[in-house]
């Protein structure tokens, strides 16, 4: 790699102060740290540091998707197929998805790319890694049939309102991501709720199996059509039309085993939704004044998006609680809430990125207070160890 | 009494370059004492160019506290003053005429002494810098009624030097010099030693202190959280620290009645030929360690371990506190695509290297800051690492909005940059921890003064 190395050093004072490209400096890092771990020496306090740094952690998170984002893929092919009737076998299943979903992954990245690089270079600061894991998620938790400009708008919305405006990476309030989730479902409902939009190629409507209605889970139970819930094993292996990525809970288990064995996703975050979830599902158990809140707490935590969003967004840790106490209560009120919305909310099927952009903006008041209470511990043993000195 | 106490979180980090345990003599007659090795001390000279000076000669004092006063090690003539920008002080070197004459200040029975005389007698010679305080780990105040002394009798950085060998041999200037100690406070002095590897008989034996066994990875051995487990520092109050070698040296001030400045250092580190431990006096010439004995690379000499030491240029000299120099590779280089390639044989305490798969392998580390400074974005990493009862995260927020507050709620006056060193080693965002770390503590005490 050395003629490469030999290249950009060639370059590089082309880019730097008085340099000809000067205004470019930022992307030129970008492109230069992303081939080279760059040469910097530590200057102050230890005089080594962990190999670890912010690229090697986000490649680990996106890893960690890939399973979900493959399965996705097959899966989109699959639905198509499947509601023309037809079953082609594994090639074209798979040509069909990377058609579909592809072309979100490649939008996705170079819009909200592009507004990260315009952003750091007016600025004059390093881009920073965040985007390669909202970039990820975005296609992943959008329905296929969702048109090519809407993502490029969630995306830049997502950048610039959600995060820029704050400060960039490290310092937003929401989760990027479902912030651009928000944005599709708010802004164009129609693209994002109903039957319609979950299997490529259903709006049109074109050769469709009769009584073929694409309805998801989670639009079943909330019609309170509960004997036309698939079986367990097609929630678990992820056989059913939903968002792309959200389906298999193989998948998603895959990642939230590599998360949190390489210590990068928090497990308390993710064992303490589940937890808040099975919670709710229980009390509605108790409760049961409908077909709904009869569902059992297993079916509610493998339907919808329940899994994907406690595995790869409540876990962010820029917007989750920091205190690891705080993650225990973040993490369950996020599941409790997302069963509840939900089960409740007559308007959307699904309650998980509420019920995470909620927790986003609570996460600061729960740390708030677990902090406080080391506070007061400390003061208490202030006014406590005072005492025996005073009578020495 | 002997109740183990056990530190869960931490770290050990294991390097190559371990010292031989065998303590040879360094043959140099090139001392120096840096002002910059005192923190918040401003150094009033006392000495010129061309001035003989014995072994606990005065050569400098604080301008602020007159009676702290920086003495010589050895007697010699003064080679040189060298200033730095702005004229600081930054050396007084001292050219040693190898007879070893030395300023009688007389020989006591510290039991027999009450604290003030102690005080005194550590004043005059010199030693007392070698007594600091916590909070702010400057040198303590005198005047101050400190509420316990603590000594670590072991230490768990990297590559530490082993006291159980430096102190062999001399239990009674040791135990004279915890007599001294127990002069100068009303509360306990703590002898503090590691529950596994302390087997030296004069730690065990000593007499008239509390001795408390400590089990753990680093920080263990940092006097910083065996006083958060055993007496933590609430608003107020004072504790004092000292490291085993300087108890010696007091001991054998009112043994002999001089300023002793013995001192072994260990040279250690990837990049040291033969490791080994070095008899001398405090403030040698690094190059009296270091030549024909390090490899050909480009090196970074390091007064202290790897975590908290301090950089050294090549003509200069051990810190005051340092009992060990580490010596390792400079990091400038750029490596192809470093942050994707698995990296086998890369340190990291992460588990998205495979390095956690072989924890007793030791390392060569070099200074390379593996990535670019960014905002923080991983949570719940230092406490892993991090054994107080502390929110490290949200005290470091703290101190970069300088709200003096907040510190002091959430418990900066317990803590020191030592004990911030394996966060900011493990940080992904590569942010210079102690470094804020000693911001907080100077605005603390300025705020407090």
């Amino acid at each position: 790699m050395k003629f490469l190395r030999d290249f950009l050093d060639k370059q590089k004072p082309q880019f730097e102060k008085g340099g000809r490209f000067e205004k470019l400096h930022s992307t030129f890092d970008a492109f230069e740290t992303f081939l080279f771990v760059p040469d910097k020496v530590t200057t102050t306090g230890a005089h080594f540091r962990d190999a670890i740094d912010l690229k090697r952690t986000m490649s680990v998170v996106i890893i960690a998707m890939l399973p979900a984002l493959l399965f996705g893929i097959w899966n989109v092919g699959y639905q198509h197929f499947l509601s023309l009737g037809q079953s082609p076998g594994f090639w074209p299943i798979i040509f069909y998805g990377l058609l579909k979903v592809l072309p979100i992954v490649i939008v996705s990245y170079v819009a909200g790319l592009g507004a990260e690089f315009i952003f750091a270079q007016s600025r004059g600061h390093e881009v920073n890694e965040g985007y390669l894991v909202s970039g990820m998620l975005i296609p992943l938790v959008m329905p296929v049939d969702i048109p090519l400009w809407m993502v490029a708008v969630a995306s830049i919305f997502a950048v610039v309102i959600g995060k820029e405006t704050f400060g960039g990476t490290g310092m937003n309030v929401f989760n990027p991501a479902l912030l651009a989730r928000a944005f599709v479902f708010f802004a164009y409902p129609a693209k994002i709720t109903g039957d319609a939009i979950w299997i490529g190629g259903l709006s049109k409507a074109e050769g469709v199996v009769d009584g073929f209605s694409g309805a998801t889970p989670l639009s079943y139970a909330a019609s309170g059509a509960m004997d036309k819930l698939p079986p367990m094993s097609d929630l678990f292996f992820g056989f059913v039309p939903g968002s792309i990525g959200e389906t298999s809970k193989l998948a998603i288990i895959i990642g939230a085993v590599i998360l949190i064995a390489t210590g990068i996703g928090s497990w308390r975050i993710i064992l303490s939704s589940i937890l808040g979830g099975i919670s709710m599902s229980l009390i509605f158990n108790l409760f049961a004044a409908n077909e709904y809140m009869k569902l059992d707490p297993m079916t509610q935590i493998m339907m919808g998006s329940f899994l994907f969003g406690t595995v790869f967004m409540a876990t962010d840790p820029v917007t989750a609680s920091q205190t690891n106490r705080g993650k225990w209560i973040y993490g369950f009120l996020v599941g409790f809430f997302a069963i509840m919305i939900r089960v409740f909310n007559p308007a959307y099927p699904e309650g998980t990125m509420l019920a995470i952009l909620l927790m986003n903006a609570f996460a600061p008041l729960i740390d708030f207070y677990v902090v406080e209470a080391n506070i007061k511990k400390r003061l208490k043993r202030a006014s406590l160890g005072l005492k025996p000195l005073k009578q020495n | 009494m002997s109740n183990v106490i056990r530190i869960k979180k931490g770290l050990n980090i294991n390097m190559i370059g371990e010292a031989e345990k065998t303590i040879k003599e360094l043959t140099t007659d090139q001392f120096a004492i840096k002002p910059t090795d005192f923190i918040g001390v401003f150094p009033k000279l006392l000495v010129a160019e061309g001035d003989q000076v014995k072994a606990g000669s005065p050569l400098f004092m604080d301008k602020y506290r007159e009676n702290i006063l920086f003495t010589s090690p050895v007697s010699g003539t003064i080679q040189e003053i060298k200033r730095g920008a702005k004229r600081v002080l930054l050396e007084v070197r001292i050219l040693s005429d190898g007879k070893d004459e030395a300023v009688d200040f007389g020989q006591s029975d510290p039991l027999k002494l009450d604290k003030a005389a102690v005080t005194e007698k550590l004043l005059a010679s010199g030693i007392w810098p070698m007594l600091r305080q916590r909070p702010y780990s400057v040198i303590a105040n005198p005047a101050d009624e400190p509420k316990a002394i603590f000594i670590s009798t072991f230490d768990s950085a990297p590559l530490a030097p082993d006291n159980d060998l430096i102190v062999h041999g001399q239990g009674d200037a040791f135990q004279k010099g915890l007599d001294a100690l127990t002069r100068l406070t009303k509360g306990k002095v703590h002898l503090n030693l590691d529950a596994g590897s302390t087997q030296s008989k004069v730690f065990a034996n000593s007499k008239g202190v509390q001795i408390n066994k400590f089990a753990g990875p680093h920080p263990a051995g940092n006097v910083g959280v065996q006083i958060n487990k055993i007496d933590p520092i609430n608003k107020g109050e004072v504790v004092w620290y000292l490291y085993p070698q300087d108890v010696i040296t007091i001991g054998k001030l009112f043994m002999t009645g001089n300023y002793v400045a013995n001192k072994v250092i260990a040279l250690t580190g990837p990049e040291v030929l033969k490791p080994a431990y070095y008899k001398t006096k405090i403030g040698a010439r690094l190059q009296a360690f270091v030549k024909d004995n390090v490899t050909n690379v480009e090196k970074r000499f390091i007064s202290g371990n790897v975590l908290t030491g301090n950089k050294l240029e090549a003509d200069s000299y051990i810190g005051f506190y340092a009992g060990q120099i580490t010596v390792i590779k400079e990091g400038n280089y750029h490596e192809f695509f470093g942050w994707a390639l698995p990296g086998f044989g890369k340190f990291s305490f992460s588990r998205s290297f495979p390095s956690f798969l072989f924890k007793n392998r030791k390392y060569a580390l070099d200074t390379n800051l593996h990535g670019g400074h960014r905002a923080l974005v991983m949570t719940g990493q230092f406490e892993k690492v991090f054994p107080f009862d502390i929110y490290p995260t949200q005290l470091l927020k703290a101190i970069m909005a300088e709200d003096i507050d907040k510190m002091e709620n959430l418990g900066i006056y317990e803590v020191d940059e030592e004990d911030f060193a394996l966060c900011e080693v493990i940080d992904t965002s590569k942010t210079n921890i102690q470094e804020i770390v000693r911001k907080g503590l100077d605005l603390m005490r300025k705020e407090m003064s």
